[in-house]
């Protein structure tokens, strides 16, 4: 696009997120500030993920952008063409064929690999600010990893419910050091950021924060021995592809209580219907 | 029903931002709003704009508006959107606002003072009845009338009233600093915040904030005290010093409105009694912005002063991550994007949490 630098920011600006995120990735779980810009789409809409994204990629970069695990949700569509737009990179839908993958509250169901770059679009990177909303409170936890108050809410959980009742945005420890939200992914997503091959980043715009998890880092969701972290996840293959291992989106059909459980991730979902009607054709 | 995938994200936003298009421009029969109709005759408007997009231009503001339907704080975000992108080529110098060509200076404090009271363009003393003359497409009539302004208002010497105050030492000393301000636009705002970065986000917060805030000081939520002690609206010379010259030069004027605010301070051990100042200062002419920025100002200087910390006005962390209306417009609107994972996942948990509690009551005995 003329009249703007590749990928819309200006090279400044780029290096200092790019210095953000390296300080990020030295100190995993831990929350750098950043002089965040104001971006051409509001905050709380991706302007975070949209940042990192645009700090990192390079001409030869694929692109893959999805909102709720699908390409074609209306933001995961805008934020795919802003890059298309601003930058001129190719664009994919494959989760496989994609070097760097902008998503918000979900993660790809295909494992991701040690050449991809997974950036999580955040809301609130604060995972304590639930509980105390003073963010120089807050910082100051960290810094003496005072995560007590984190414990006693899982704890007062169980005691009123059975369970723990978070079912998005599970807290988690990084690396044994800092607690870190996850982002508003559900629940059922949080093992996938344990170990993965992939670099992970997270962009706050709003908050102005950026984290990471280097990767084949510990990611633990927290629990305790006797409350083990549990999967949350609608005991129903996807009506689709009949995967039974996938997150699923419950879908109303009617209004006298029809409805029907799909795969979240758009993309697993067809591959495996292409796969399973090449098989049928096979046969 | 059958369920179908959900498609055409693409088209459908095209369709819209098309639909959008239509809906702004209205009925073609109408003719078209000029830009310069905004800047003339909705200058109000276009002084918020520039206020709260943080950039002082008032044809872009117009433009802004235009764009967004009259939508402000839409159209603030446009600018600031647009003001991001440019590159930064000087600071200027503090501007004086005591060498102000004055159009509007008020002060509540003193019936008359050096340079006189000046009334100057204000809805103050209007009643607000509906002139239903201006409905008429026709000529106003005054646009007839010859200019009311005396000529010399703007260059009589107008001494701050503030400075008055001080030579007499009732003022409390503010501390000056040799720092450059701080600049959140750049770096990101972190806490405790200084009175730099304080000033910096109030001149860009949102007016209704602002005033909702300031209002709540009056009732009794960290009350300050707070006289008028002097409004003053008009143009300032905007000067940076190149470096390749080395001298100060002027580049350009912008309007201001500035205000003052004197708060009781019953002193300490250590101080004698004095008046403290709030400060309010922004672009364009916006006396209702500015007051209530003086008086959040001299609220969040609680602890400054030693008082006690109680009200949200006083509050530093709450009332600087809650000002700005970009932030706040985009944060609360997000909730209108698609949330069905996190749904799910809720429903799935309150299904489980409603059967336990459908086990528990079920009485001993009972299959479950």
């Amino acid at each position: 696009m003329s009249g703007y630098n590749f990928a819309y920011l200006d090279e400044q600006t780029k290096r200092m997120i790019r210095r953000a995120i390296l300080k990020a990735v030295a100190i995993p779980g831990h929350q750098v500030p950043f002089g965040a810009r104001e971006m051409p789409l509001p905050y709380g809409w991706g302007t975070g993920g949209i940042q990192v994204t645009a700090a990192i990629l390079g001409q030869d970069d694929v692109l893959k952008v999805i909102d709720q695990g699908a390409d074609d949700t209306t933001n995961a569509v805008s934020i795919r063409r802003f890059f298309a737009r601003t930058a001129g990179v190719a664009t994919t839908t494959r989760t496989t064929k994609a070097t760097v993958i902008q998503t918000r509250h979900r993660i790809p169901e295909t494992p991701l690999r040690a050449d991809q770059i997974l950036v999580y679009q955040v809301p609130l990177p604060e995972p304590l600010a639930k509980l105390e909303p003073s963010r120089a409170e807050t910082r100051q936890m960290h810094a003496l990893a005072e995560y007590g108050l984190m414990h006693v809410k899982l704890y007062e959980d169980i005691a009123r419910f059975g369970h723990i009742a978070i079912s998005y945005d599970y807290p988690v420890m990084v690396n044994g050091r800092y607690l870190m939200s996850p982002s508003p992914i559900p629940a059922f997503d949080t093992p996938k950021m344990h170990r993965m091959p992939a670099l992970q980043l997270f962009g706050a715009g709003r908050e102005k924060r950026i984290y990471a998890v280097p990767p084949f880092t510990s990611v633990r969701p927290l629990d305790f021995d006797d409350h083990p972290f549990r999967l949350i996840r609608a005991p129903h293959p996807c009506a689709l592809c009949g995967a039974r291992d996938s997150y699923l989106d419950e879908v109303l059909t009617d209004d006298r209580g029809g409805r029907m459980f799909v795969c979240s991730d758009t993309d697993y979902c067809a591959s495996r219907r292409d796969i399973a009607e090449a098989a049928g054709e096979a046969a | 029903m059958a369920y179908v995938a959900v498609k055409g994200g693409e088209r459908a936003i095209d369709a819209a931002h098309d639909w959008l298009a239509r809906e702004r421009r209205g009925d073609p029969a109408i003719p078209a709003l000029g830009i310069r109709q905004v800047e003339e005759q909705l200058g109000r408007a276009v002084d918020r704009v520039m206020a709260e997009g943080s950039c002082h231009d008032t044809g872009l503001a117009a433009l802004a508006i235009k764009q967004a339907q009259g939508d402000l704080i839409e159209a603030a975000f446009l600018l600031r959107a647009y003001r991001t992108t440019l590159p930064r080529f000087a600071s200027s110098l503090p501007v004086e606002t005591a060498a102000m060509v004055i159009r509007r200076r008020i002060s509540a404090i003193y019936k008359d003072l050096p340079g006189g009271q000046v009334l100057g363009p204000t809805y103050d003393y209007t009643h607000r009845l509906l002139d239903f003359s201006l409905a008429a497409e026709r000529l106003d009539e005054t646009e007839m009338r010859p200019p009311a302004r005396p000529t010399d208002t703007g260059r009589r010497a107008m001494p701050r009233v503030m400075d008055l105050l001080d030579r007499e030492g009732l003022m409390g000393a503010e501390q000056p600093g040799d720092a450059a301000p701080a600049d959140l636009t750049r770096e990101p705002l972190s806490f405790p915040a200084g009175r730099d970065v304080r000033l910096q986000a109030l001149a860009r917060g949102d007016e209704g904030f602002l005033l909702a805030l300031g209002y709540s000081t009056q009732r009794g939520y960290g009350n300050t005290h707070p006289f008028v002690g002097e409004i003053r609206v008009g143009a300032v010379a905007v000067e940076i010093v190149p470096p390749e010259l080395g001298f100060a030069i002027e580049i350009g004027r912008i309007d201001l409105t500035e205000c003052e605010m004197v708060n009781q301070f019953g002193g300490s051990k250590t101080e004698p009694a004095q008046f403290t100042r709030g400060y309010g200062l922004c672009f364009g002419h916006a006396e209702r912005k500015a007051m209530g920025m003086a008086l959040v100002d001299r609220s969040m200087r609680a602890s400054e002063f030693g008082e006690d910390v109680t009200a949200p006005a006083q509050d530093i962390e709450f009332v600087l991550s809650h000002s700005d209306n970009i932030e706040a417009t985009g944060f609360v609107e997000h909730l209108k994007l698609p949330h069905y994972v996190d749904f799910q996942s809720e429903l799935e948990t309150i299904r489980r949490m409603r059967r336990t509690a459908g086990e528990d009551a079920a009485p001993e005995g009972e299959a479950p």
